[in-house]
């Protein structure tokens, strides 16, 4: 039962969009549906423009019971959901600006990812403040992206981001893309997520050609999406404590994950698992060799990891750093909808793989990792014992890997719609797909966890001194390219 | 944490033998290479990381070359923080519309002698956003590029290889 069943009640979903429902809505229950997202009823998945048509992905707060609704805008307008629900609005201004679909009542009308114009920040008042600009080209090797800090003494009291530098034009390059380059493109959304984004687009194209791919294809997607995962926690693991000063984490964590990757080479035929996801299946089968490069990597982790969380666990002028720095309330992280680490310190019970949940993590019982102090700290832990989990996670999938073919054929079907959540490192990766008569895709979303994070990071690092934020920031780690798109 | 540096004292380091310069790119860097900056620079280079628009998976394997295994400081090659310190812009990504400016300043930034080099299929203009209109398709639509290091994403060993080739050509010119 959708969430907001109350509005859609006597309506019947559209034909030919699956695995979730969607409804076509005027523009009253829409509005009903902004506020059910601002009384916290649902949280908002995801918001898009098809032609002279705006989507809304919805979910029960839990992320279970995924629904769509649409509203025609054959006016070109429709009303602002960013008006009564702030998480929207990053979405809605993309909408105005690429889409040419006026949301009405829309509170900020700058252009969001079309940079050219002079951009005017958000305007400071006050005795003794002073502004910092950062960017687009920080220092070290970091995606590009522009933060303007406005600072009283050492304490910011405000920071404000201005994103879309790498702006590539993505989902203008899907349309008319047939799947094999469609999957290509979404691999590149955001390069460390290349398996989710790769899951995610061929689920989406598998829910709308109403094909399920081969138990084993599934096994496999599932220990390279983990592999995926246990690789970036170490990697950030070891950078936030290195933004720290604390070296030695870095060193070890940064080593552990090049054994990752080197396994994952081994096994998948590529470092970071780019292109190894098809729609219908994966490109290519495990051997025993593939096989024992990562049950030698689980192991040697599993020997070692304890000794760095150890390490973490017992140095004070670390957990000096960590604790109580860059928190983000319980309310903000559900109310956005944060997904994955950035969500889960702070309360939000939610994954993915748990809730609306996909094959083959629906048989293996995935418990969300939660904490609730919501600081660096608590982003370091959630993700500490992620890893954990991960490892435990691969061991057992390699276990019960099923014998059998790893990918099936496509059906010429047209004029489909499909969608997906999948669980990248990250957090919940939505994508919407419609196919167009012709077979190719005719529209592709690819909402990145990013979009409902990087506003959060503007919230967490207030109150705190600008030497803190590359750590704040890197405990986030969001995507730049994933939302810039 | 003193039972992990014992330990690291004992197994030796984890850090592998380099690989070769990567042959190609020496034939091609001898004609570029200028003779002032030969005997300035010798045999260490200081690079500035330009991400133009990347999907941060060049990103990730550069990060890497720091990584023990690597330990690309090793061989006089350094991350430095700012465009002023550099000798060579190491750009990644199809150079964004929206990153095209900061490149250009980027790259004005940086004193002479100075070099390019386009890390990636995006950067070396064969990557998947080539035809996008939001993009100039490559580090040498913008401004002259004088290594190439192709890969999406080149793994860490092809990065040195292309790296090392321009500090052997550096140094056995002086």
């Amino acid at each position: 039962m959708p969430p907001i069943s109350g509005l859609l009640r006597r309506r019947e979903p559209v034909p030919n969009h699956r695995p979730w429902p969607r409804f076509e809505v005027d523009a009253e229950a829409w509005r009903e549906a902004a506020v059910a997202l601002r009384d916290g009823v649902v949280v908002l998945t995801g918001l898009w423009a098809d032609q002279d048509r705006v989507h809304m992905a919805l979910a029960a707060p839990d992320l279970s019971a995924p629904t769509v609704i649409t509203l025609g805008c054959p006016e070109r307008k429709y009303p602002s959901v960013a008006a009564l629900h702030p998480p929207a609005l990053r979405l809605e201004r993309v909408i105005r600006e690429l889409h040419k679909l006026e949301p009405e009542d829309l509170p900020d009308k700058r252009p969001w990812l079309s940079h050219g114009e002079p951009y005017p920040f958000l305007p400071v008042e006050g005795e003794s403040l002073h502004q910092i600009p950062v960017g687009p080209v920080h220092a070290g090797i970091i995606e590009p992206g522009h933060f303007r800090f406005t600072a009283l003494g050492e304490t910011v009291v405000r920071l404000e981001e201005r994103l879309g530098y790498t702006h590539k034009g993505t989902e203008v390059l899907m349309q008319g893309a047939d799947l094999a380059r469609a999957a290509k493109l979404a691999g590149r959304v955001s390069g460390d997520s290349t398996v989710a984004y790769g899951w995610a687009l061929a689920a989406a194209a598998e829910a709308a050609l109403n094909v399920a791919p081969p138990p084993r294809a599934l096994h496999l997607r599932a220990i390279m999406a983990e592999l995926e995962r246990i690789a970036n926690h170490l990697g950030d693991i070891g950078a936030v404590c290195n933004d720290c000063s604390f070296v030695i984490m870095l060193a070890h964590c940064s080593a552990l994950r090049e054994t990752v990757l080197r396994a994952a080479a081994a096994a998948f035929g590529h470092r970071l698992m780019m292109d190894r996801i098809l729609p219908g299946g994966v490109a290519a089968d495990i051997d025993a060799a593939g096989v024992k490069a990562i049950r030698d990597v689980l192991r040697a982790i599993s020997a070692k990891f304890p000794h760095l969380t150890r390490i973490y666990d017992r140095t004070d002028s670390l957990e000096d750093r960590t604790v109580g720095t860059g928190t983000l309330s319980a309310a903000l992280a559900q109310g956005f909808g944060a997904g994955g680490f950035v969500g889960r310190a702070s309360g939000r019970r939610a994954d993915a793989r748990w809730r609306p949940g996909y094959p083959p993590y629906d048989a293996l019982g995935i418990e969300p990792v939660v904490l609730t102090a919501g600081d660096v700290d608590a982003r370091v832990r959630v993700r500490i014992a992620e890893v954990q989990q991960s490892l435990v996670l691969v061991g057992r999938l390699l276990d019960t890997l099923p014998a059998g073919s790893i990918s099936v054929a496509l059906p010429e079907t047209n004029e489909v719609e499909g969608a997906a959540l999948i669980e990248g490192f990250r957090g919940d990766v939505f994508v919407w797909l419609r196919l167009g008569a012709d077979g190719k895709v005719a529209r592709c979303h690819l909402r990145d966890p990013s979009w409902f994070q990087w506003p959060l990071l503007e919230a967490a690092i207030e109150g705190n001194i600008v030497a803190d934020f590359p750590v704040c920031n890197k405990s986030f780690n969001c995507s730049y390219s994933g939302q810039d798109l | 944490m003193r039972r992990l540096l014992l330990q690291a004292l004992m197994q030796g380091p984890m850090t592998e033998a380099p690989p070769a310069a990567d042959a190609t790119s020496l034939e091609h860097l001898a004609r570029k290479l200028s003779e002032a900056g030969r005997l300035r620079l010798g045999r260490s280079l200081s690079i500035r990381e330009v991400d133009a628009g990347s999907c941060n998976g060049c990103e990730l394997e550069i990060h890497a070359l720091s990584n023990p295994y690597y330990d690309l400081e090793r061989f006089g090659l350094r991350f430095v923080a700012s465009p002023r310190h550099a000798d060579v812009l190491l750009v990644t990504g199809p150079v964004s519309n929206n990153m095209k400016m900061a490149l250009e300043r980027t790259w004005q930034a940086t004193p002479a002698p100075k070099w390019m080099v386009a890390l990636g299929d995006c950067a070396a203009g064969c990557g998947v956003f080539q035809e996008s209109a939001a993009c100039a398709g490559g580090v040498a639509a913008v401004l002259p590029v004088d290594l190439a290091i192709k890969g999406c994403p080149p793994s860490p060993t092809e990065i040195l290889k292309g790296l090392l080739a321009l500090l052997e050509e550096n140094a056995s010119a002086r």
